[in-house]
């Protein structure tokens, strides 16, 4: 799923470059402790979750997720975008809750982290 | 540096071709019972300025454009080229270096020398400037191409390494207690991996174990290192602190179990998964603990 219809679906905003909507995402994990992203998903997914601080888009970095989108409205300081731009992840914000999120994702087709083969 | 002292590409490469690798194979020659006037086809339809004299395989002489004119001025048409070649003809070996022929380009200021072979004089081929010219640009171009291959995915890395043993170290001080920058060695670890050319599921793995243990040393200690010792057949990854140690290994070793302070757990962190994670990303996985001195960890990934 590109990000341009993850961003209608979740009606949410960019808040890193739009030529990031081009971006493709095999599936989507939602998490707010970062040793299960790490733990828990693969390669090319999406992390939802509701923490904000840089050790976020370090974890993304490191286990190869690919987008990241804030939930409940949070939106991370400038440190944490900055960031995110220089490591090249693009960053979403939307005001839906965690699971609200998740459901209309997993609704319209976007699978969980453990349905895919790496 | 003195400028003798320096050699440019171009220089080496002279050195390092051999004239039978741009010389041009396919030589248009003439017999010496040909006519001079036969001379006009042969240099228009091949647009070469002069040819060597091949007399039952053997190299006898060499005639130029130079030569027909004269005669075409002196109405010497009818007569056979064996009369007007140059006889003293100047060859090269065709296992010469390029340097050899430059040099007697310079010196003879010649347009073409027959290239012959070394064993039975021969005539194998004919070299120009021109020709020099395209052997070298060629070969730039080649090894550019190289270069660039060898940028962009440097997966034979250890093939070009020749040695009975190969290792790289690559360390990492981290500082503890340093929240903001906690996770940037094992970013970085993972940069040099991934132009190391080492395969990405392998790197995901061994920049996770870092990145968990890398989070270790900065909420429990003051200071500690990460060395990735790289290998052909695997990669060793070991984390050293002198924080406090731990007191009961196998205790910490239960998913879920975490003695970090709850600002830790705020930043997502702390949520007693750390080693189990490491564990779980390694092949081998070894865990060495005294309070009061510090933790060794040590996994093996294996790169095949």
């Amino acid at each position: 799923m590109k990000l341009r219809e993850l961003k209608e679906i979740l009606e949410a905003e960019i808040l890193t470059d739009t030529s990031g909507l081009e971006i493709e995402v095999k599936m989507a994990c939602g998490a707010d402790l970062m040793s299960d992203v790490l733990s828990f998903t693969k390669a090319r997914a999406l992390l939802l979750t509701g923490l904000t601080n840089s050790q976020v888009i370090r974890t993304a970095e490191i286990s190869d997720i690919k987008a990241i989108c804030f939930v409940r409205g949070k939106k991370p300081p400038p440190e944490t975008i900055d960031m995110a731009k220089e490591k090249n992840i693009p960053l979403l914000v939307t005001n839906l809750p965690m699971y609200e999120s998740c459901g209309r994702l997993y609704q319209k087709g976007l699978p969980g982290c453990s349905e895919i083969e790496e | 540096m003195d400028a003798k002292e320096k050699i440019s590409v171009i220089q080496e490469l002279a050195y390092e071709l051999k004239v039978g690798e741009v010389m041009k194979k396919e030589v248009i020659t003439v017999s010496p019972n040909n006519l001079i006037a036969d001379l006009r086809e042969i240099l228009r339809d091949n647009r070469i300025s002069g040819t060597p004299v091949v007399d039952k395989g053997k190299l006898v002489g060499i005639i130029s454009l130079e030569d027909f004119i004269k005669c075409l001025l002196d109405g010497e048409m009818e007569i056979p080229v064996s009369q007007k070649m140059t006889q003293s003809i100047q060859t090269l070996y065709e296992d010469e270096p390029l340097i050899h022929a430059i040099n007697k380009f310079e010196k003879l200021n010649y347009g073409r020398f027959p290239v012959v072979a070394r064993e039975n004089g021969k005539l194998v081929g004919i070299i120009t400037k021109g020709d020099i010219i395209h052997g070298l640009l060629q070969r730039l171009e080649h090894e550019y191409y190289e270069e660039e291959i060898k940028r962009l995915r440097a997966s034979h890395f250890f093939e070009d390494i020749i040695a009975d043993e190969s290792r790289i170290i690559l360390q990492y001080n981290i500082v503890g207690n340093d929240f903001k920058r906690a996770g940037e060695s094992s970013s970085r670890l993972k940069k040099t991996l991934t132009r190391l050319g080492i395969r990405p599921q392998v790197i995901r793995r061994l920049a996770i174990a870092s990145y968990e243990a890398e989070m270790n040393i900065v909420i429990f200690t003051s200071q500690g290192k990460i060395i990735a010792n790289i290998q052909p057949r695997q990669i060793k990854l070991s984390v050293i602190d002198s924080g406090p140690g731990i007191p009961d290994v196998e205790q910490a070793m239960q998913p879920g179990f975490s003695t970090a302070p709850d600002w830790i757990r705020e930043m997502g962190f702390g949520a007693g998964m750390g080693l189990v994670n490491i564990k779980k990303c390694a092949d081998k996985f070894s865990i060495n603990s005294k309070v009061g001195q510090g933790t060794q960890i040590e996994i093996i990934i294996n790169l095949e």
